[in-house]
């Protein structure tokens, strides 16, 4: 059984009396364990499918299965909770509270799964440790890079042990070499054994997973064109380091 | 999330925003305090009545006097004898429901009292048996009262309050020393009559303690030595003097009583020729109960009617009308008062709404990303709820404080004789008022706030 399994989702929207259709009839499993990600041109639907993958939202046909449960017809409260326990998420633009510090915005979801304070502290001191950040536990986030403020990011996303990690164009608001850095973050997080769907448009940055779904109208395209943008080079050029990575 | 994780959310939401939150929290703390100020001000209204009202012996007392007979029996008019002893005996003997009974024969016009090479018009001079002091809650300080042989001679014996005293022979507040007239010698219209007993001194308990306080601010400054002594013309400052609250009171001290037949005899013979019945003024009457006061009324009804052949020459005089004067007066002063405090409650509830709901929309992006990271509808929910809740406790609390300098600037500006009293029970009914407005206020924001989209507050900027 597959960690996520999606079938024949569709998310429609209605705008004046025309039906756009984000999603269009997807079909997908994800496998525990996978590192997975979604690719293909802005607007092509690819927030949408991870926004519904990631229980953010309802699909408006279609049925999902996150872990055996069926969550199409969950309640907002029982999608928070599934969120809260089985879902980490990563933004392009961070998306962290600027009234709060690092180690306040890293305890948040332990507030909203009842974690009493002094395990919520020590679970965030070990998350901002695994993304290098122990040393600026007080500073607010306006005072971060873009680059650390992902991070925290990162490790809000950890501290709850989810099932799956989204990342929702992780490194769109960053310079090529911190996006580098900030994807190594997720190689590594896969090489633990987590599962990970990283979104993008970017080919070179799908190109660092193994698996890669590729998102054309709302439509899951059936088959990767690798020439296109020259995937193929690519792919082989990360494997290539990669390997020489792991000697 | 917890309730403390909220309560502490919201105490750093105001002060993240200080101002703001203290504007509008001026709202509830103008109407707690007011709410606080205004019940003061109607608890101290009503002590002060109803203390008058004991002091002139209450509802279950009320009197019967003469009066002019009706139009419709104007024939029968030779025949009307008005309120006469022997009524009062038949009453006593008739009306089982009746106490106590205390004829008053009053001089009219009021007499001239003398003593001391002073002249004085007093209130009222009366002759009356031992029993009226009862009646009236006199109580004597000083001497004694006139006895039945007293009465059945007709002895020139007179009981004073202090205002007479102090008219005759002087205040003891001017004077310095208080003067015990038993023994002298008071002429009523000429007739000389011997003071055998004197009655404490009435006033309300606020008149009581500003005169306390007068005297021992003078003890200190005696003590302290200073001598100069203000100058000038001496202002006529109480002893209960004829203010408006302390008018019973007033007319208490100012009585003079000599035994009924004495009156009868000495002071009146002459001036009506009806020796077969004494002529009263007025009876009071003391019924046994208060609940059976109708049945009293009736009951003495019919032994008049009996009495006075159907003429109605006299009529019941009950203190009902003034206690559900004082009843209406008090109702209306608690309404109008709980209304202005009400409305500037509701107007502060206003303002939290308000500053809430533009919270809520300064925090759309706030609330999509808690939701994002699992905080469900009912924690979000509570949050709001908390924190406007947080926000009118603290109203609450500031208003309760500011409650006194309120109380303290309307007992400057207005002269009161009934210091307003502060009820504990007024200060958990405003804070509570101002804990559930608090709720109220913060409910439609927070609903608004829990039924967001999550995808929309995370994409709103
Ligand atoms: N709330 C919405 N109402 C209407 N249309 C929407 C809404 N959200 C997304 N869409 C449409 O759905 C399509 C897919 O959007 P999205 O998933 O954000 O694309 P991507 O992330 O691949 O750039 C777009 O055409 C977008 O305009
Ligand atoms: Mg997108």
């Amino acid at each position: 059984m597959a960690l996520l399994e999606l079938r024949n989702v569709s998310k429609i929207y209605h705008l004046g009396g025309e039906e756009i259709r984000a999603l269009d009839d997807v079909t997908l499993d994800i496998e525990a364990g996978e590192f997975c990600s979604i690719i293909g041109p802005s607007g092509s639907g690819k927030s949408t499918l991870m926004h519904i993958l990631g229980c953010l939202d309802s699909p408006s046909l279609g049925t999902i299965k996150l872990d055996g449960v069926e969550i199409q017809k969950a309640s907002t409260s029982q999608l928070a909770h599934i969120r809260n326990r089985k879902i980490g998420f990563v933004f392009q633009f961070f998306n962290l509270l600027p009234k709060l510090n690092v180690v306040q915005n890293v305890e948040l979801p332990m507030i909203y799964s009842g974690i009493g304070g002094k395990e919520r502290r020590e679970r965030a001191l070990k998350a901002l440790e695994m993304v290098e950040l122990g040393n600026r536990l007080k500073n607010r986030p306006s005072q971060l890079s873009g680059g650390q403020q992902q991070r925290v990011a990162i490790a809000r996303a950890l501290v709850n042990d989810p099932k799956i990690i989204f990342a929702d164009e992780p490194t769109g608001n960053l310079d090529t070499h911190t996006g580098e850095v900030i994807l190594e973050l997720f190689r590594n997080l896969s090489r633990q054994g987590r599962t990970v769907m990283l979104v993008t448009h970017n080919p070179e940055i799908a190109a660092v997973t193994p698996r890669r779904i590729e998102i054309r109208n709302g439509k899951i395209a059936d088959k990767v064109d690798t020439r296109l943008a020259g995937l193929d080079r690519l792919a082989a050029a990360a494997a290539k380091s990669a390997a020489a990575g792991a000697h | 999330m917890g309730l403390w994780n909220a309560i502490a959310v919201g105490f750093k939401e105001i002060w993240a925003h200080k101002f703001r939150s203290l504007l509008t929290m001026l709202g509830i703390i103008l109407g707690v305090s007011s709410l606080i100020a205004m019940s003061a001000l109607v608890e101290g209204m009503e002590k002060g009545s109803r203390e008058a009202l004991v002091a002139v012996g209450g509802l279950q007392k009320f009197r019967i006097e003469s009066q002019p007979v009706p139009v419709e029996q104007r024939h029968l008019r030779d025949f009307a004898t008005g309120v006469t002893l022997g009524d009062v005996y038949a009453i006593q003997n008739n009306a089982p429901e009746v106490l106590k009974i205390s004829p008053e024969m009053r001089m009219e016009p009021s007499p001239t009292l003398s003593a001391n090479g002073k002249n004085f018009r007093t209130w009222s001079t009366a002759g009356v048996w031992p029993v009226q002091l009862e009646m009236m809650e006199h109580n004597i300080e000083h001497g004694r009262c006139f006895n039945e042989v007293d009465d059945e001679q007709a002895r020139s014996v007179c009981v004073i309050g202090t205002g007479i005293r102090d008219e005759l022979w002087g205040n003891p507040e001017e004077t310095g020393k208080e003067i015990i007239p038993l023994g002298q010698t008071l002429t009523i219209n000429g007739s000389p009559f011997t003071v055998i007993g004197m009655f404490e001194h009435y006033e309300s308990d606020q008149d009581r303690k500003t005169r306390l306080l007068r005297k021992a601010e003078e003890a200190e400054r005696l003590a302290s030595g200073l001598t100069n002594a203000p100058t000038g013309p001496k202002r006529m400052r109480g002893w209960g003097g004829n203010r408006r609250g302390g008018f019973a009171f007033w007319i208490k001290n100012n009585t003079v009583y000599v035994p009924l037949n004495t009156m009868w005899i000495k002071l009146l013979s002459g001036q009506t020729n009806t020796p077969s019945d004494k002529r009263l003024s007025e009876m009071e009457i003391k019924v046994r109960d208060v609940d059976k006061l109708e049945l009293a009324l009736s009951e003495i009804r019919n032994v008049m009617m009996v009495r006075h052949r159907g003429i109605e020459d006299f009529n019941v005089r009950t203190q009902e009308d003034w206690a559900e004067q004082i009843n209406v007066f008090i109702k209306n002063a608690r309404l109008s008062g709980g209304l202005i405090a009400g409305i500037s409650l509701l107007v502060g509830g206003i303002g939290i709404m308000n500053i809430m709901l533009a919270s809520i929309s300064e925090r759309i992006r706030e609330i999509g990303i808690r939701k994002a990271v699992g905080a469900g509808a009912l924690d979000i929910f509570v949050q709001i709820v908390v924190e406007s809740t947080v926000i009118a406790l603290i109203g609450g609390i500031a208003g309760v404080g500011t409650s006194y300098g309120l109380i303290q600037l309307i007992i400057a500006f207005t002269t009161t004789d009934n210091a307003p009293i502060v009820t504990v029970s007024s200060m958990a009914i405003a804070f509570g008022a101002s804990a559930v407005i608090g709720v109220l206020a913060g409910l439609f924001p927070a609903l608004k706030a829990a039924r967001m989209n999550v995808i929309q507050s995370l994409r709103y900027d």
